[in-house]
């Protein structure tokens, strides 16, 4: 009886502890809205916010966007699944949810910039260079590009946060229909 | 043996579905690197404060958008309420409200606040029933909201649109401040 018990709490401290360290390493969270490539967690900017989530920041340190101010959205990979490697290119377009403002952010897996000789780390609304119709396209990559370049320092894996800002669409109610966000893909890898 | 091994098992699985659930719950007040004490370090209490803007080599908390010029306000209200006032920036400003564990409880913009600054009482729910009823009728324009917690962030945000625009952005923040009140007491 003694061996089964402490056979037993041993086993429940390594699946409660490994399966905590699990969620809250990958930012599990519930309420998850995923277009394409990106997926938001617009109730972890509010007091709706569910208990994984909040352990989650309470880890990281950061702090999520409230839903009055407006929605982020995350990409760890293209849309066809490849992860997002600092050393190939990429290149984000087409158009955005209609938004007062939105940012483009590229981060190291720990949410940190990535250092890069021209001093840019993503782009806003205001500063991008947009082809007729408003359509935009992003190269990113470790070499200079014409046009929209977002330096990726050649990490091994970056992060992109699509930031959207005073936008009037219910983020709660945001179907991929009523949301185009843009698409990620990758093209080459060196 | 088998039937009993199995219970084990059960009985582990069980109790490593509470140790979970347990463990996860507690993170928010067990964290030593939130965003709170993070600022903590940085900032005194119930003042505004400019964070330094992120770079590649430091940032007060990941993922911040480096676009903003970002000021705090980390508030204790356990000697009484708070008045917060922020201007406005040309492009887009914000402030947030954040309980001590980070939790975004009350999100206000320059365009839903609709004047030429941002300017609200922060109270705890105890120190808004001491108001005097008049008051919170007749000063319809007076926005009050309630803090679920009695120490907490104020984030303010203000929008860089290009990075030319950030030294007016940071100057926009700096015309920001949060004092206490006393409650008047009768």
């Amino acid at each position: 009886l003694f061996v089964g018990s402490c056979f037993t709490l041993i086993l429940a401290a390594a699946i409660g502890l490994g399966a905590t360290w699990l969620t809250l390493t990958r930012g599990v969270a519930f309420g998850a809205l995923t277009i394409g490539a990106w997926t938001a967690w617009p109730k972890s900017g509010s007091v709706d916010i569910d208990p994984y989530a909040r352990a989650t920041i309470a880890r990281t340190g950061e702090l999520p966007v409230g839903t009055g101010d407006g929605v982020a959205f995350y990409a760890h990979t293209d849309d066809a699944g490849n992860a997002l490697d600092g050393r190939c290119a990429f290149v984000v377009n087409g158009m955005t949810p209609a938004a007062r403002y939105w940012t483009l952010t590229l981060y190291d897996a720990q949410g940190r910039l990535v250092a890069n000789t021209i001093d840019r780390h993503g782009f806003t609304s205001a500063e991008i260079l947009r082809e007729a119709g408003g359509r935009f396209a992003i190269n990113i990559g470790p070499r200079a590009r014409p046009g929209n370049w977002l330096p990726s320092g050649g990490i091994e894996q970056f992060v992109l946060v699509w930031r959207l800002y005073d936008t009037p669409i219910g983020v709660a109610s945001l179907t991929t229909k009523e949301g185009p966000m843009p698409a990620v893909a990758r093209k080459s890898c060196s | 043996m088998m039937i009993r091994l199995a219970l084990w098992i059960i009985g582990a699985l069980l109790l490593g579905g509470i140790v979970h659930l347990s463990t996860v719950l507690a993170m928010p007040t067990a964290a030593t690197q939130d965003a709170y004490s993070r600022l903590s370090q940085l900032t005194p209490v119930n003042a505004v404060v400019p964070l330094t803007a992120p770079s590649a080599k430091d940032s007060t908390m990941p993922f911040m958008d480096p676009a903003f010029a970002v000021a705090v306000c980390r508030y204790d209200l356990s000697t009484g309420a708070l008045k917060l006032r922020a201007p406005l920036s040309q492009a887009y400003t914000s402030v947030t409200f954040y309980t001590r564990n980070s939790v975004a409880y009350y999100a206000i913009n320059d365009r839903a606040a609709g004047r030429r600054a941002i300017e609200l009482d922060l109270m705890t729910p105890e120190q808004h029933a001491q108001v005097p009823e008049e008051e919170d009728v007749t000063a319809a324009d007076r926005l009050i909201i309630e803090s679920p917690t009695v120490r907490g962030l104020i984030v303010l945000r203000a929008l860089a649109p290009e990075p030319g625009l950030m030294a007016m952005a940071r100057r926009t923040l700096a015309g920001a401040q949060c004092r206490i009140e006393p409650v008047p007491t009768q």
